[in-house]
């Protein structure tokens, strides 16, 4: 198919459309993660969660957008107002531009950088003078806490998780995205096979550097209020969770990358046709889950109590019957429009997967205070996470001068890792048992 | 009044060193419980002086008593610490009835003792809820209120309320218990046991739980005992004291219990007690539903109360602590003067000793584990 596009069209029109389609679809993702959110907390506190606006609460995020829209937009008296206003467009668009490098199939990529994760990471990095330009601006002492405790957290926290991906690096050879996956389709595992221990480095560093609990202490609510969007309110507070939503998926989008193959489907190695024809037996697998899922909703459709609620969920059923369709379609067409289409689902899958993750911790776990939080950061998560690099990197070398099966030498190294994890994480219990008052931190 | 500043350290007087800065927390913040309002002074994040200020809450109850008779202001006494209220109203109708000289029947004794016992439970299950949420535990609140919420059926089958119950008149019970009440009871109480568990496993063997109340708040048996401390807090810093044993009151001579206490007085103690507090509790009630005594459910005591001249102090363990009545009688229909002992107003005075040298995350963590009732601080 790419011989049929001119290449001007394939290197300047595709990756704009591309990007108005990230940018336009983005946050209507992150409403719907926030509604997912809503649900997975109720189902896991024994409620039932938004149930009213739409269907089983399926357009609550857009009545949220729109009632945050008009509500009031204050602006603090002795705020920096230009600040104030900066703050959260800053966190928005550093969060948004992060996606340009990402790889949400083969095709669909905005451009391919071949610095493409240095990209990422310091665009996103970026994002935290969103958060303490407004922490500063709104001249409010909750706010200036809830800053400062972000400045701290995301350092401490970044180059774990930095060092985390570099585990990853080291097995990969590259820092392109494309090739990253590209690598891990070559090897037919996913680099999660290789360093299970960098991949939970790379979690609990995220989960850090994006504020969610358990390390949501810049905007811990009982005890900062809201932290450094306790002075937002109205669009420029959507803005800010817009950001932290966005963020949330840019660091499960790099995971996903890096650990969990891209946009490659589970069982890489695995190429089983139908007899007769060309298409794979794993590649249904995508249409599917929209059809069962088309089929949950339609036995749903009865039991909306108002008709419109009836409507609504038969429309959202006939849009899963469609996305099977297109599913199933896609097999027939040609390889690059199947890669580009079940890729995008398989990325997306993953993102969710990921995301699921960070919201199970979040309501199964209290709050680390904020030395804890410094402690597990520089004694745990750094020292952890230069042994695996050099674990990785000794299994790469073993692998390679004396032919050992890479997948064996780098379990093995990885082994040796959680070993030095365990002596670590029973080094941490000394400074917990004592007085908190010897406890540093601040 | 001095009751307006409970602690001496007075941080608005102070002198700011260069990198102090004084945090106002409350009397609108999310987790101080209602309307307590705090003075931080933090070096940082390190809280190096604190005052407590109070009184948002102030409804003059006991100035209200003095103008009403004494059955009249039985229903006032369940609005002060409101998620106990029928512990509230225990106290004040058995502290009339030793004014007026006279005692419930034993029926109304031994349902009264179960009913206060599930207020217990409910106000535990309530201080287990938010204190998680403080810090930052979002799930076991929603367990806690699943729990809760069976006990306020009971109530409300029984009187009509779910919490500001009136459950209690002087002399006795105004109502007989419902068909089906010990049914009731005993089914949540077999199934308590289970739950509490499940609190369990949430939270006490929690790596991040431990670190964040161990350690944290800690107040000595010495200091407790100085300040007057009482209840859940003054048991977990090891000190042995327990009114229903001390000084038995409605039907708690005839069952057995423990009383748990522990040694460090940290707020990892604290939440230990009370967690056995409730276990205990469930086996106070599982003992008095098997036999609770037929009979009147009220003394003969006529329509108007007329005490003789005199005065009477009596306590009751309520779930925060001590909750004492000291009423003072002219001979007239109306009390000459009430005055209320709160557990947790004299709890909080232990907030300052706690609080010193803590972060702020710490201070959230000793105000929710101090389980103070601002409607019973201020009254």
């Amino acid at each position: 198919m790419n011989h049929l596009i001119p290449t001007a069209i394939q290197q300047y029109v595709l990756p704009v459309l591309y990007g108005i389609v990230i940018v336009a679809i983005l946050p209507l993702l992150a409403g719907y993660i926030v509604l997912m959110e809503r649900k997975v907390m109720a189902d896991m506190q024994a409620r039932l969660g938004p149930m009213r606006v739409g269907p089983h609460g399926l357009l609550q995020p857009i009545a949220d957008a729109l009632k945050l829209l008009i509500k009031e937009d204050i602006i603090p008296e002795h705020a920096d107002r230009f600040m104030f206003w900066m703050a959260p467009v800053l966190s928005v668009g550093m969060a948004l531009l992060a996606y340009a490098a990402i790889p949400f199939g083969p095709v669909f990529q905005v451009a391919d950088l071949n610095v493409g994760l240095l990209f990422i990471l310091a665009v996103s990095s970026l994002g935290i003078y969103g958060i303490v330009l407004g922490g500063w601006a709104s001249n409010s002492h909750y706010s200036l806490l809830g800053a400062l405790r972000s400045a701290a957290q995301l350092v401490s926290y970044e180059t774990a998780a930095g060092l985390g991906l570099v585990s990853a690096l080291i097995w990969a050879g590259s820092l392109s995205m494309k090739s990253i996956v590209e690598a891990q389709y070559d090897r037919g595992d996913w680099f999660i096979a290789y360093v299970p221990v960098g991949f939970f480095i790379y979690l609990v560093g995220s989960i850090a550097e994006t504020n969610r609990a358990p390390f949501d202490l810049p905007e811990a609510e009982s005890e900062l209020v809201a932290g450094y969007m306790t002075e937002y309110s109205g669009f420029r507070w959507a803005l800010y969770f817009l950001g932290e939503y966005a963020n949330m998926m840019v660091v499960a989008s790099i995971a996903t990358t890096l650990f969990l193959g891209g946009w490659l489907r589970p069982f890489v190695r695995y190429h089983d046709h139908f007899p007769g024809t060309s298409v794979e037996l794993l590649d249904i697998v995508p249409s599917l889950i929209f059809l069962f899922a088309a089929a949950y909703c339609l036995r749903l459709v009865p039991r909306q109590p108002v008709k419109i609620q009836r409507m609504v969920m038969a429309a959202v059923a006939g849009l899963c019957l469609v996305l099977s369709g297109v599913m199933a379609a896609a097999l027939l067409a040609s390889p690059g429009v199947m890669a580009g289409i079940h890729g995008a689902f398989w990325f997306l899958a993953k993102v969710f997967a990921y995301i699921y993750g960070f919201l199970w911790f979040r309501f199964t776990f209290p709050r680390y205070r904020f030395d804890q939080l410094m402690r597990l950061g520089w004694r745990f998560l750094i020292p952890l996470s230069l042994v695996n690099v050099i674990a990785t990197a000794v299994a790469v070398v073993v692998s390679e001068e004396w032919g050992l099966h890479p997948l064996a030498s780098a379990l093995i190294m990885q082994v040796l890792t959680l070993g030095v994890a365990l002596w670590l994480a029973g080094r941490g219990e000394e400074p917990a048992a004592r007085e908190p008052q010897v406890a540093e931190g601040d | 009044m001095s009751e307006g500043r409970t602690n001496g350290s007075s941080v608005s007087t102070t002198v700011l060193g260069a990198d102090e800065i004084i945090l106002n927390m409350g009397p609108q913040h999310p987790s101080t419980h209602g309307v307590l309002r705090v003075k931080l002074k933090l070096d940082g994040e390190r809280v190096i002086g604190s005052e407590c200020i109070i009184g948002y809450l102030h409804r003059g109850v006991e100035k209200i008593a003095e103008h009403r008779s004494y059955q009249q202001f039985a229903p006032y006494v369940d609005r002060m610490d409101y998620v106990a209220a029928v512990s509230n109203g225990l106290g004040y109708c058995e502290t009339i009835e030793r004014l007026l000289g006279t005692e419930a029947p034993p029926r109304a004794k031994v349902v009264r003792t179960i009913l206060t016992e599930l207020q217990r439970i409910a106000s535990h299950l309530l201080w287990l809820g938010t204190h998680a949420l403080d810090i930052g535990a979002l799930t076991p609140v929603f367990y806690c209120f699943r729990e809760r919420e069976e006990i306020l059926k009971i109530f409300e089958k029984y009187c009509g309320a779910r919490l500001t119950t009136h459950a209690f008149r002087i002399g006795g019970l105004q109502y007989e218990t419902y068909d089906g009440f010990e049914q009731d009871v005993k089914r949540f109480c077999q199934n308590f046991d289970k739950k509490i568990d499940e609190y369990e496993t949430l939270l006490t063997e929690n790596r991040i739980w431990v670190g964040r109340t161990k350690g944290v708040g800690v107040l000595t048996a010495e200091d407790a005992v100085a300040l007057g401390v009482t209840g859940p807090v003054l048991r977990a810093s090891g000190v042995k004291w327990d009114i229903r044993k001390a000084m038995p009151y409605a039907a708690y001579d005839q069952y057995q219990f423990e009383i748990p206490t522990r040694g460090t007085g940290d707020t990892y103690d604290r939440y230990i007690v009370r967690m056995q507090e409730m276990r205990q509790s469930r086996l106070i009630c599982l003992q008095a539903i098997e036999n609770i005594p037929t009979g009147a459910i009220m003394a003969r005591i006529g329509k108007v109360l007329k005490p003789p001249p005199g005065e009477v102090y009596h306590s009751i363990e309520a779930p925060k602590g001590e909750l004492g009545y000291y009423v003072v009688s002219d001979g007239t229909t109306q009390p000459y003067r009430v005055r209320v002992r709160p557990p947790s107003f004299i709890n909080l005075q232990a907030f300052d000793k706690m609080a010193k040298g803590s972060l702020v995350a710490d201070v959230v963590a000793i105000i929710g584990t101090l389980d103070i009732v601002l409607g019973e601080v201020d009254r």
